[in-house]
């Protein structure tokens, strides 16, 4: 399929264009700009692109200073060194004192493939998300990429934006509007609503169309904005469909099931069915094997939907 | 300008004042920086209290955030808030928190108190200065103990990849951390060795408490370089039961100890 993108890839052509309107946008990395695409504004704006070297503690820390300044940077590495190893640096030094710095992280989830559980970030939602302060964003095509990170550029605030490896299928058209904190409903549904986000959006439709030819009615809302979480078009789901599936390439503790099952707890119950990480590390292997492995194709979105809907 | 000395001495009391009012700080590290931050807010620095805001200005990182008692007094002392103000010192609903809060506190150039991440955002900062054309200094305050961070030395080899010659950082180099000296905890020397190794400028301040040699420890930067200088210090200086020991690194004095340090300070005067 020729409109595949790689959000990564998306990621740093986005940057390079926006770079050429906004000056003070500096772009971060640690020894993987060309994974993170990244290099893509090196190659335009050398003099705004720091390679921070294999440290990514000290990025941030540097991302953080350059900000204080009223540069926007941009810090860029894998999600696992990123969210995990320099979490600590992105609370105290980015969240704590709301620094406008947006970190860009790729090559999360299962589908980093056959680099194995070290590298398979399953956790950075959780992670970013327990932070004050912190909007996380987590976009399901090339195009959602590209407006999540305008609207970071635009936003006053330290924003973690979530990336992936693979080529994914382009979803939206140009004239889709993406707002922080609103999700998109893609598919009208009667019986269920299925939340999903990142990868898990593509798959979610397919699942519709498995749905919809057993005569279930499914509602798809692509959930952009992991926080501050569109709650409205959860309840409104909860209400209408009162059956919710939520599906992310991420670990089921903390991540967008956790963060659904939170409104639904607290404002309007209805029973839900998480297609996630089940608690467990990934393993080598290609993206589609492991996602097949792990419970996360299409026919356990459609499976999660039947067993929500009996559970009404 | 205030003799130099005197202000020395007001923050010192400041710091004991702090500490004691709120029942918890750390006065031993705060008390060894004091002649440092003395020198740079109210000599070095472009540092304005009526504009600390100003994109022109010099930024100091406070990176052993735990000192900031020793920051607060200073910026209290320079005229950035009332001292009355010192008095809320890690109380509830204060803008003094328990390590300095930049979002609260007007000259506070960042939110530090997390060991080892100061250093990094204060080459941000100076790295800024370049990309902007700027002529401002950044400055640091690392701890000796904080050199055992390991993000320390990440900043340190980038600084001086970068060239970051804006950038001037502090060692106050006291020996003593919480669980004793800096040599049996985890030993960081030979301290000046290793920022040269990382391409560092490196100035040894023998006496950290001597104005003149600050002074002149501040005139050998270096084009080009990061500069470290490196200033022996003594923990708790001034107030003669803390000097040197360990245990003064995070508990505050009685009623009777504050009595007893306050009494020594007003009768040092601008004598130290």
């Amino acid at each position: 399929m020729a409109d595949m993108i790689a959000t990564r890839a998306a990621y740093g052509n986005t940057l390079a264009e926006l770079g050429k309107e906004n000056e003070n946008i500096v772009v971060l990395d640690a020894d993987l700009s060309k994974s993170t695409n990244t290099a893509t504004f090196g190659k335009e704006f050398p003099k705004r692109h720091f390679n921070c070297g294999i440290a990514e503690q000290n990025m941030m820390g540097i991302a953080a200073g350059f900000a204080t300044t009223g540069k926007i940077p941009f810090a860029s590495t894998f999600a696992m060194f990123g969210a995990g190893r320099a979490f600590e640096v992105i609370r105290n030094s980015i969240a704590y004192p709301k620094l406008n710095v947006k970190i860009a992280l790729t090559h999360s989830g299962l589908t980093v493939g056959e680099d194995g559980a070290t590298h398979q970030s399953v956790e950075d939602l959780s992670l970013m998300r327990s932070i004050p302060n912190m909007v996380v964003l987590c976009p399901a095509d090339g195009v959602e990429t590209k407006k999540m990170v305008e609207a970071a550029a635009a936003y006053n605030g330290p924003v973690y934006l979530r990336l992936g490896r693979p080529n994914l299928p382009i979803l939206f058209d140009e004239s889709y509007e993406f707002e922080i904190g609103k999700a998109a409903q893609l598919k009208e549904g009667s019986d269920v609503t299925i939340i999903a986000t990142g990868i898990m959006t593509s798959t979610a439709i397919e699942a519709q169309k498995t749905l919809e030819a057993e005569g279930i009615s499914a509602r798809i809302l692509n959930m952009g904005t992991i926080k501050p979480l569109d709650e409205e078009a959860v309840v409104k789901a909860a209400k209408e469909t009162k059956a919710i599936v939520t599906a992310e390439e991420h670990s089921i503790i903390g991540g967008l099931g956790s963060a659904v099952a939170e409104v639904l707890v607290k404002k309007e119950y209805a029973p839900l069915e998480m297609v996630g990480i089940n608690d467990t590390f990934g393993e080598s292997g290609t993206p589609d094997e492991l996602l097949e492995k792990y419970g996360l194709t299409a026919k356990d979105i459609v499976a999660a939907a039947k067993k929500a809907i009996a559970r009404k | 300008m205030a003799d130099l000395k005197v202000v020395a001495n007001n923050i010192r009391q400041s710091i004991i004042k702090q500490i004691s009012n709120a029942k918890s700080g750390h006065p031993g590290g705060s008390l060894s920086g004091v002649e440092i931050m003395s020198l740079l807010y109210f000599e070095v620095m472009n540092n304005d209290p009526k504009d600390p805001k100003n994109p022109d200005r010099d930024r100091f990182v406070m990176s052993k955030g735990h000192a900031s008692p020793l920051l607060y007094a200073t910026l209290a002392e320079r005229g950035y808030f009332d001292k009355d103000e010192l008095m809320t010192f890690r109380k509830i609903n204060s803008k003094l928190q328990g390590h300095p809060d930049m979002k609260n506190v007007p000259g506070v150039d960042m939110s530090t108190g997390s060991l080892g991440q100061g250093l990094s955002t204060a080459i941000g900062m100076a790295m800024a200065a370049r990309l902007d054309k700027k002529d401002y200094k950044v400055y640091a305050l690392v701890g000796d103990g904080e050199l055992q961070e390991g993000m320390i030395w990440e900043a340190v080899m980038a600084a001086g990849h970068y060239y970051v010659d804006n950038l001037v950082a502090f060692v106050d180099y006291n020996g003593l951390q919480i669980d004793g000296k800096i040599c049996d905890v985890m030993g960081p020397e030979p301290i000046d060795k290793k920022f040269e190794a990382f391409n560092w400028n490196v100035v040894m301040v023998e006496d950290g408490h001597d104005l003149d040699e600050l002074r002149e420890a501040l005139k050998k930067t270096a084009f080009g370089k990061p500069t470290a200088i490196i200033c022996k210090t003594v923990k708790g200086k001034g107030v003669s039961f803390m000097e040197d020991q360990a245990g003064w690194h995070g508990s505050a004095p009685n009623a009777d100890q504050t009595a007893q340090a306050l009494k020594e300070l007003e009768e040092l005067g601008g004598t130290l």
